[in-house]
């Protein structure tokens, strides 16, 4: 009989139970200030507060909303913005990257190299300056209505905004927020489709040329399937830093749901509900993109016996 | 090269196929028309009084003067140190005395830039610009170091309750964007903190990004421990070491050296990710040339101090992503 101090579940029952408590304990005192701090400052705990209404004015709305609403109904707002903005700007980017990722292949000199001087301007410089740059150098600084820059009549600019054909109209602070996630998330996609080509072996070409498939069936057919094994679990941490990196709407005044939250902050000092609805929400949001991803790659792994 | 050479480079890689060709006149169309509209905007729109007036701002915002003495010396520091390191690197001959170099300077230079101890004091708040990014990223990913490897290990324990713990804290953290963090760091720490202990900005964003790296650099180094094969565990149990020994010596120098490219990707990320402080009101980089626009006589130069920002950014990450590739040839 070993001492009870060797005896192996002796010390990992022994070691949970430490670790158990120190947590405890540390969530305890935490838990001991933040009530204690709370009822100095006079604010109680409660999601009463998302009944009362908002009195605060939204800029953009896919729903009708007045200031006379509820709280409730601001972040639903809000919610439903930062889920327009991440799913248009998981779209484009991945476009983006499609194409800047093919390019970075191609055997022109000229555009392989245009294609490297764009991912790494953009990869090399923080996403948030990038967005001030669009919103503040390029949205708004562009010319009145009177003077709006035009492509064929398809595409005006102006600084009111970006009008589209068949009556879109995008606001200077979507425009600016969708082209910076877009042109950013595009450069790291980019190189995650150019790396997925690459691992495919050349012999997989040669076969495929061999066998008399045209260019375009090579790439759809042999290429891209086994592509998609190396590419999809990397892209899928590129969508959920979109989600996540929508968030930066506030810094160009676009209101998402954690510009929304940290407005109801303050007016409302409410700041542990307010952190639980970002993190409940976001957190809904990454395991949602997270679990449809992982349905994708399934589909795409390689099927063994 | 001679004309004939030329011809056939161009032949060769510009004008193989018709469709190749269309692009390159596209390109050099689109090149050409990008370069002059920029050389003109550069050379005669724009206005570089901005950045000329406000240099100092830019790169160490409002530290007194009259103790920039301290900076240069800590410069002439991480120089040293760097070419030292650099040296070892090339010629494969590794010095165990770098590392301890490294974080006795780093302490050193923490101390210089704030004084105490015997120097004068220079409050947080005047560390701002270039100076309190480079300050905030290098400080929180040294302290998140540890915090991550330990997460990691945690994640791989066999016990039931700590690894459930890691990977809970690992995943929230993951499943957040930073600005979230950066709110919880700057409203809730004051308030889970007992009164006597007051945090100022600069802690509390130290605070945020070292919570926030911890969770991403533990992802890294699981990586890490996940290549190193099982027989490495059994030789060391087979010569008598025990399980903390086996970590120490055997398992954890080999993992982090395995990701040492990456841990470079990270402090890449985390320094271009410092700019996110501007929104809770840190001057660093970012932040401070918002404060410079707010000055009436540049009102409207965003452009140029926009992009001056960036190239500075620029400059740091692209710069260590060319260290982080030659490392991982190495």
């Amino acid at each position: 009989m070993t001492h009870f101090w060797r005896n192996r579940k002796f010390l990992s029952i022994a070691a949970q139970l430490i670790s158990v408590f120190t947590v405890a304990i540390v969530v305890f005192i935490l838990w001991d200030n933040l009530t204690y701090n709370l009822e100095l400052l006079g604010i109680g705990f409660g999601f009463d507060f998302l009944q009362s209404q908002a009195s605060f004015d939204i800029g953009e709305t896919l729903i009708p909303y007045k200031p006379t609403d509820s709280y409730y109904s601001a972040l639903l707002v809000g919610l439903l913005n930062s889920l327009r903005v991440s799913i248009i700007g998981i779209i484009l980017a991945t476009i983006v990257g499609a194409v800047v990722g093919i390019a970075r292949l191609s055997t022109n000199w000229l555009v392989r190299n245009l294609a490297l001087v764009y991912v790494e301007v953009l990869r090399n410089t923080p996403l948030l300056l990038q967005l001030f740059f669009w919103y503040f150098a390029v949205f708004i600084s562009l010319p009145k209505l009177e003077n709006q820059i035009s492509f064929f009549g398809l595409i005006n600019l102006n600084n009111k905004g970006t009008q589209l054909p068949f009556g879109l109209e995008i606001s200077s602070e979507l425009s600016a927020l969708i082209l910076g996630l877009t042109l950013y998330a595009g450069a790291f996609i980019a190189e995650i489709i150019r790396g997925g080509i690459q691992s495919v072996a050349r012999g997989q070409w040669e076969a495929a040329r061999a066998l008399g498939l045209k260019p375009g069936l090579i790439m759809r057919l042999v290429i891209l399937p086994q592509a998609l094994r190396v590419i999809i679990p990397p892209l899928t941490s590129q969508y959920l830093n979109i989600a996540k990196n929508s968030s930066l709407a506030i810094a160009v005044g676009y209101p998402d749901i954690y510009f929304v939250a940290s407005t109801t902050f303050n007016q409302t000092g409410k700041a542990v509900e307010v952190m639980l609805l970002i993190m409940i929400t976001y957190l809904t949001i990454s395991l949602t993109i997270s679990l449809t991803m992982n349905t994708l790659n399934r589909s795409f792994q390689l099927k063994e016996r | 090269m001679n004309q004939n050479e030329i011809i056939k480079w161009l032949r060769k890689n510009l004008f193989d196929t018709w469709y190749n060709s269309i692009l390159t006149i596209v390109c050099v169309f689109l090149l050409v028309w990008g370069a002059k509209s920029i050389f003109t905007w550069i050379l005669f729109i724009a206005q570089w009084k901005v950045i000329a007036v406000n240099l100092q701002l830019f790169l160490v915002g409002r530290y007194p003067e009259q103790m920039y003495w301290r900076l240069w010396v800590s410069i002439f520091i991480i120089l040293g140190l760097t070419s030292v390191t650099i040296g070892s690197l090339v010629k494969k001959i590794p010095n165990r005395w770098l590392p301890l170099a490294w974080a006795i300077s780093f302490s050193v230079i923490l101390w210089l830039i704030g004084g105490g101890l015997g120097l004068q004091a220079a409050d947080s708040n005047l560390w701002n610009g270039l100076l309190l990014t480079l300050v905030m990223a290098v400080t929180s990913i040294v302290i998140s170091f540890p915090l991550g490897v330990l997460l990691a290990l945690g994640r791989q324990s066999k016990l039931f309750v700590v690894r459930n713990f890691c990977i809970l804290y690992i995943e929230i953290v993951r499943g957040l964007p930073l600005i979230g963090i950066l709110f919880i760091a700057q409203v809730m720490l004051p308030l889970v903190l007992p009164d006597d202990i007051t945090l100022d900005r600069v802690l509390r964003g130290i605070a945020g990004l070292t919570l926030f790296s911890a969770a991403y650099l533990a992802e890294n180094v699981r990586g890490g421990l996940q290549s190193i094969p099982r027989g490495q565990f059994e030789a060391g149990k087979a010569i008598g070491l025990n399980s903390i020994y086996i970590m120490l010596l055997i398992i954890l120098p080999q993992a982090l050296r395995a990701v040492i490219p990456a841990l470079v990707g990270q402090f890449i990320g985390l320094f271009k990710d410092t700019s996110l402080l501007s929104i809770v009101g840190l001057l660093e980089l970012t932040g401070i040339s918002r404060s410079i626009l707010a000055q009436p006589e540049f009102l409207n130069r965003y452009a140029e101090v926009y992009l001056f920002v960036g190239l500075l950014y620029w400059v740091f990450c692209y710069s260590m992503s060319l260290v982080s590739q030659r490392l991982e040839k190495v």
